[in-house]
């Protein structure tokens, strides 16, 4: 099989100062097949793709490409190779337009900017493929899964034979993901090779045709998707067997803990943000916002946890009118905080653990007695954290910025959790952590409901949501389009309320 | 007042505005790559006094104006080894540079105060064109080093929205990332805007040597290049708009001299800061407006670039 791949990697092995990224990885893609490249966070798939598409070296290995081999020295001789990558993160540049974008950096492409000329080519290309795009729109009017459409046909454009995409359900709507696979589909049936780097089991059941599994820098398995199951390949992704599914006693309490009514809110750019969000959280539940990123989830948990100005509207914790309290203030009262940017707002990156460990406490009595700090009970505090949260370190005098996602987030957690709180604002709790680390995360986060915490958890992963919510609530444009129970919720209904519809409209169909 | 009264000024509006337009011009194209270059002080300073020593020398307009843009050139290099390679604070280095460059050209023209320039560029009035009502004296009756900058911005303007260099041009300023992704050469195009900037600056310093002055005496800029950072944000880092805000600011400080001249019971002084405070009021009446809507800087402006970087 190995002989006639269109594409072939061989012993790949790239080091990075202290860490071995890649452990003589083999990798083969076939013309016309979606492949999925399969693994952890850290696991060496990034690292892989940006070799074969000329962003880093190998140090050891060869690329071959239809039986040639070949030596990429800059992005650029990937892409003359027929290699394409679309990145997880775009790089569109948001005021050009889609065709500047398409066509920019192009040499053969001559010296004036013709726009006619290339808005035809462009236009004849989405058709052959079915993709529509507006050549004329700027980058920053369209959505995201649109900017997606339009970095596929950038790279369709300049003949890619070989297409890689990073990450590219992360940021789309259950609908918008359809659409992708649906393009890439045609594209693969024209005889293109599509490459999609994931770590979503179900993705890769419901669109791959082969997978090929990394593991610590290196590839463990390649599977054809007929053969194999979920179950295999989570095994063979983890590494070992994933705990069982956490067990979550039903919730009765009705006892109210937070009530919203009617509160909009400003963005940082003045524009309005949060329009007419009403709502109320029980005692001892975890409801779970999900919307795509950028409709309003950031100022919702701004406003909660006192840090940004309601407009019009009022807000109740415990049945007190706390709509003008300060952050302090909401502290006080118990709201615990996991901002979405953990490292910025969550932690102080510079500071020690010690530190960090005491962020929201230092005018506690127990920690600071008069004017000064009291160090050895914040040592002894900071300790029984470590130890109580499992957070990995050397010492807890080395600055925070040097520990793992993972390790940050459990520290943050630990915090936050200790301080005794009756309701946690969760932003995007395990964006970027491995396996085990979201494992723990959740656990943590479901016992603290089984306590009797309430947690407002935002987030755009619809399975994270289906695991740990008892009640979703879907925002759009800043709006609520509905809340439902957690066990009446479907995906493809949650998914349809993301983009926009009501939940009155998607029931009626 | 008469019409005279007008026509005079709107000339002399040109003139003053010329090497604002210069270094306004060159300072636009830095930017647009997206390095702030706060050395254009300096870099005028370097440029007048290396036009004119060399003018001096050689009785030779054009080497002087050569010598000039090498000189910005070269002090623009610096500001690029260190902003781009170095990744040193963009802030930083160019104020040193302004520093650097004050200092060194008072030191070179420490002998040329009071030397006199043995040739200057003089007004030679555009056959045809000159002819024109008012049109024609306004615009049509000056040195060469004016029309050259009527020549320069449709070319600037030409160049960054029509040709696809002057598109990756843009692109690196406002997205690096996505220039570096399809090939650009991120820090080649960046030295290219700053020493390009530069050699622009040194003209424009060379202008007031070699055809405003035509002396050379210490600092003679006088914050000239400070107005040409401003007037970029103003122009909102079009060229088109530079060259009308080049000749609304010459167009002031022309006008603080011919009220001098009329005699009116104003200070000198208050005259004398018009420009400055001119400026001010700009920057602030374009920052309140920016705010409403997009004020069209480079979004990657002052920022470095590292492909390793996330």
């Amino acid at each position: 099989m190995s002989a006639g791949a269109t594409l072939a990697m061989r012993k790949i092995t790239k080091r990075f100062p202290g860490v071995l990224a890649n452990d003589r990885v083999d990798f083969y893609a076939q013309h016309g097949e979606i492949h999925a490249l399969l693994g952890e966070n850290g696991a060496g798939k990034s690292t892989l793709m940006n070799i074969l598409t000329g962003l880093y070296w190998p140090d050891e290995g060869e690329i071959s490409i239809r039986g040639e081999v070949v030596n990429f020295r800059a992005p650029r001789d990937a892409v003359l190779q027929g290699v394409g990558m679309v990145h997880q993160h775009f790089r569109l540049v948001r005021s050009f337009t889609v065709a500047e974008n398409i066509t920019l950096g192009m040499r053969q492409e001559g010296f004036w900017w013709r726009p006619q000329v290339v808005e035809q080519k462009i236009a004849t290309l989405a058709a052959t493929y079915g993709m529509a795009v507006e050549p004329k729109a700027k980058i920053w009017q369209l959505s995201v899964g649109e900017q997606q459409r339009v970095e596929i046909m950038k790279m369709l454009y300049r003949g890619a034979q070989i297409l890689i995409l990073d990450e590219p359900t992360a940021v789309l709507t259950p609908q918008e993901v359809k659409e992708l696979f649906r393009n890439l589909r045609q594209l693969a049936e024209s005889g293109k090779t599509v490459i999609f780097i994931t770590h979503k089991l179900h993705e890769v059941m419901a669109y791959a045709d082969r997978i090929t599994v990394l593991r610590n820098g290196r590839s463990v398995a390649v599977r054809e998707k007929a053969e194999t199951s979920i179950k295999e390949l989570a095994h063979l992704m983890v590494g070992r067997e994933l705990s069982p599914e956490i067990s979550k006693p039903p919730n009765t309490n009705q006892q109210e803990i937070l009530r919203l009514e009617g509160v909009c809110a400003l963005n940082d750019r003045g524009l309005p943000s949060l329009r007419n969000v009403s709502l109320t959280v029980t005692k001892g539940e975890i409801i779970a916002f999900a919307g795509v990123a950028g409709n309003g989830q950031r100022e919702l948990a701004e406003v909660v946890t006192g840090l940004r100005p309601i407009t019009t509207g009022r807000f109740w914790l415990h049945g007190q009118d706390v709509t003008s309290c300060s952050a302090r203030q909401l502290i006080d009262a118990g709201v615990g905080h996991i901002p979405e940017d953990r490292k910025g707002m969550g932690l102080v990156p510079n500071m020690a653990i010690m530190e960090n460990a005491i962020l929201k406490s230092y005018r506690d009595r127990s920690v600071c007695p008069g004017y000064w700090l009291d160090h050895k009970a914040i040592r002894q505090r900071a300790e029984q954290l470590v130890t109580a949260f499992g957070v990995k370190t050397a010492t807890l005098d080395s600055p925070v910025r040097l520990m793992s996602g993972g390790n940050l987030q459990k520290l943050l957690l630990a915090r936050e959790v200790s301080a005794g709180p009756d309701l946690i604002i969760a932003v995007y709790p395990v964006r970027g952590l491995d396996v085990a680390a979201t494992e723990y995360i959740h656990q943590l986060l479901v016992e603290q409901r089984n306590q009797g915490t309430s947690i407002l958890l935002v987030s755009e992963d619809l399975d994270e949501i289906f695991k740990l919510a008892d009640r979703v609530a879907v925002i759009f444009e800043g709006q609520i389009m509905g809340i439902l129970p957690i066990k009446q919720a479907n995906l493809d209904e949650v998914g349809l309320m993301m983009a926009g519809a009501r939940a009155s409209e998607v029931a009626l169909g | 007042m008469d019409s005279a009264f007008y026509i005079a000024i709107l000339t002399a509006a040109i003139t003053a505005g010329t090497p604002l337009l210069y270094a306004a011009l060159g300072e636009l194209l830095a930017e647009r790559s997206g390095v702030l270059n706060l050395g254009v002080e300096g870099m005028m300073l370097v440029g007048a006094v290396a036009g004119f020593l060399t003018t001096v020398a050689t009785a030779n307009l054009w080497l002087g104006v050569a010598s000039a843009m090498l000189a910005g050139g070269a002090l623009a290099f610096v500001h690029a080894f260190l902003s781009i390679t170095m990744r040193a604070n963009q802030v930083v280095t160019g104020l040193a540079l302004t520093i650097f460059g004050t200092g060194i050209s008072s030191l070179i023209g420490r002998r040329l105060i009071g030397v006199p320039l043995p040739i200057t560029f003089s007004d030679t009035p555009l056959p045809f064109l000159s002819e024109l009502p008012i049109i024609g004296t306004v615009f049509f009756r000056h040195d060469p080093l004016v029309y050259l900058s009527y020549l320069l911005v449709p070319l600037v303007w030409v160049f960054l929205y029509w040709t696809r260099v002057g598109q990756n041009f843009v692109a690196v300023g406002e997205d690096p990332a996505a220039a570096d992704a399809v090939g650009i050469n991120v820090n080649l195009v960046r030295y290219i805007g700053v020493i390009i900037g530069g050699m622009l600056a040194g003209l424009a310093g060379a202008y007031l040597t070699l055809a405003l002055a035509p002396v050379w005496l210490d600092g003679m800029t006088a914050g000239r290049g400070w107005i040409a950072i401003a007037l970029v944000i103003f122009a909102t880092w079009n060229p088109i708009r530079a060259m009308f805000g080049a000749y609304l600011f010459g167009g002031v400080a022309a006008l603080g001299f011919r009220i001098q001249i009329l005699g009116w019971p104003i200070s000198p002084f208050y005259l004398q800061m018009m420009p400055y405070i001119f400026t001010i009021l700009v920057l602030i009446f374009v920052t309140y407006q920016g705010r409403a809507r997009k004020l069209g800087a480079p979004a990657a402006l002052g920022l470095h670039y590292d492909r390793e970087d996330r």
